[in-house]
């Protein structure tokens, strides 16, 4: 079943960069959808209007819909704060706010207006289990988040995504600076994230699209190449751009 | 050729020293000159006498209480204007307005600190003392409450332009953070931007309140020079003296070596202390900061 249909998707930035033309997909629910290509292609641009994020960036023109639920949240009188809380992001580089680990989780419950003390440790503990933290953290709460290596500070932004228990994650790139091991335990945290959450990925290589991808869309220069299944897209893919860049021919 | 070289590199690194040096020199120099004309002043004026309430140099009353007061009142008043407004403003430019409406601002709030604060003190007398005369119903529009608006004024610009570049220098990934997490631009702007730019604020600050005590201009123009005990709430609505404006108005008719010359280079050194110390807050403020980034860092 789709979560979320993208329909007719246009985009520009006011200085002309990056875009996106005609951009039409389905992501469907509890699925890894990976968007993959070379730089520049559109697949940031793409995850960041899911939650809207590009409504704080200069944009110059766009068009299409963005169907989730069935409701089209590129409508002005959507409420851009619930949606970013139904749709939560995790970053290329792991963004920890001068906080403690604790006050990191429970930030955005707060900005929600939690403030039952059981309620706010309930959470922090389930999104840290689930973001395979839990134990590696468990006994410092109150440290400083910063404190924490570059891969639990990024287990720890997924964590902090989870805890406002969104229905979407999406992820740009989390674990581009991240070592093997690392990178590894976010891998094996989203497989098993995605039986409650539909999760879309810009994966930082192409060997981590198709280790992760249930779905996977090839983005070139603002368009949409080819979408499928993650096994036979990789494997025999359909087009020859997409053979050239996944054979490494170019990109 | 090769000789040559280290010789140029020589004298080079010669100048730029002695450039370095003279600066910590000039500042010494000032010093002590302010040290070597103000401290006779120890010995002629009993120090009873400096703490007493009348300032009145021809009859050698001085206390220099009422001009100390006079500028705390006027300072407190103007640092109670000139910081919620200098963040604000400083928030606006850098975290709400968009991008050509900051264009047009930030250069704005540059000119307006370079504003000779003659000009400012004219304003002050002719359009702004006669307004709070009337508005508040007072004898005289020339008080203390002027005096704080128009210094007020003077600092804001100082703070926005400090605090506007420690709010950009915050990475945009974190306001994208709490963005994602649902926070509002309030929200955004309250409990990430300005924590994280806590320190470059708080530099805004204490650079804004040391630019406000520091004024002389404005303030002899617009506080009506009595030297009065200010320590009421009320004298904000009294004409008050400043130890600047002071200095300023009495300097030039003094005889030279006489005990009020030295008074008045006395009021001099305890200005110099006030800012010093202000400074010396920022700074260690600003240190502290950065050494805890740097615990948290390591």
């Amino acid at each position: 079943m789709n979560k979320i249909v993208i329909e007719d998707l246009s985009l520009q930035y006011s200085d002309g960069t990056e875009s996106l033309r005609g951009v039409s997909l389905g992501i469907r629910q509890n699925a890894v959808t990976v968007l993959f290509g070379p730089a520049g292609g559109g697949k940031s641009t793409l995850l960041r209007c899911l939650n809207r994020l590009n409504d704080l960036t200069e944009v110059k023109a766009s068009s299409g819909k963005i169907l989730i639920d069935g409701e089209n949240i590129l409508d002005p009188k959507v409420d851009v704060i619930a949606l970013r809380r139904k749709v939560g992001m995790v970053f290329a580089r792991p963004v920890v706010l001068p906080l403690s680990i604790r006050e990191n989780l429970t930030y955005g419950l707060e900005l929600a207006g939690e403030r039952r003390r059981v309620k706010l440790d309930e959470a922090v503990e389930r999104s840290l289990r689930l973001a395979a933290l839990y134990e590696e953290v468990k006994d410092r709460l109150d440290d400083p988040a910063i404190a924490l290596s570059g891969g639990q500070q990024q287990r720890l932004c997924l964590a902090r995504s989870l805890v406002l228990q969104p229905e979407v994650i999406l992820l740009d790139e989390p674990t581009s600076g991240l070592d093997p091991i690392s990178t590894g335990k976010v891998e094996s945290a989203l497989q098993e994230l995605k039986q409650d959450y539909t999760i879309i990925l810009v994966p930082h290589s192409i060997q981590q699209a198709a280790r992760t991808a249930d779905f996977a869309a090839f983005f070139l220069q603002g368009e949409l190449i080819e979408f499928g299944e993650g096994k036979s897209l990789f494997t025999t893919p359909k087009e020859k751009r997409t053979e050239d860049y996944i054979t490494g021919r170019f990109g | 050729m090769e000789k040559s070289l280290t010789w140029r590199e020589f004298v080079i690194t010669r100048l730029i020293q002695t450039s370095g040096y003279s600066a910590i020199v000039f500042v010494a120099l000032i010093f002590f000159f302010l040290i070597r004309e103000g401290i006779p002043t120890l010995g002629e004026v009993e120090l009873s006498s400096l703490l007493n309430l009348r300032w009145y140099p021809i009859e050698d009353y001085f206390g220099i209480l009422p001009l100390l007061t006079g500028s705390l009142i006027v300072t407190i008043g103007a640092g109670l204007i000139a910081v919620p407004f200098g963040i604000g403003t400083a928030v606006y430019i850098s975290e709400i307005a968009p991008r050509w409406m900051r264009e047009i601002l930030k250069p704005l709030v540059e000119l307006l600190g370079g504003l000779p604060s003659v000009v400012l003190g004219f304003l002050g007398i002719l359009v702004l003392s006669p307004f709070i005369r009337v508005f508040l119903d007072l004898p005289t529009g020339l008080t203390a409450l002027t005096g704080s608006i128009l210094l007020g004024g003077i600092a804001v610009p100082t703070v926005v332009s400090v605090a506007e570049d420690a709010l950009d220098a915050v990475p945009r990934a974190y306001r994208e953070g709490a963005w994602a997490l649902g926070a509002t631009r309030w929200q955004t702007i309250w409990r990430v931007t300005l924590p994280a730019a806590r320190s470059g604020v708080l530099t805004a600050v204490m650079l804004g309140i040391g630019r406000a005590i520091g004024e002389t201009m404005t303030v002899m123009m617009v506080t009506g020079n009595a030297p009065v005990l200010a320590l009421k709430l009320g004298s904000l609505f009294s004409p008050v003296r400043t130890m600047t404006a002071t200095i300023a108005a009495e300097m030039g008719e003094v005889a030279n070596g006489s005990t009020h010359y030295h008074v008045l280079f006395f009021i001099g050194m305890v200005l110099f202390l006030i800012s010093l110390g202000v400074n010396i807050a920022a700074s260690s403020v600003v240190f502290r900061a950065k050494k805890r980034a740097e615990r948290i860092l390591s």
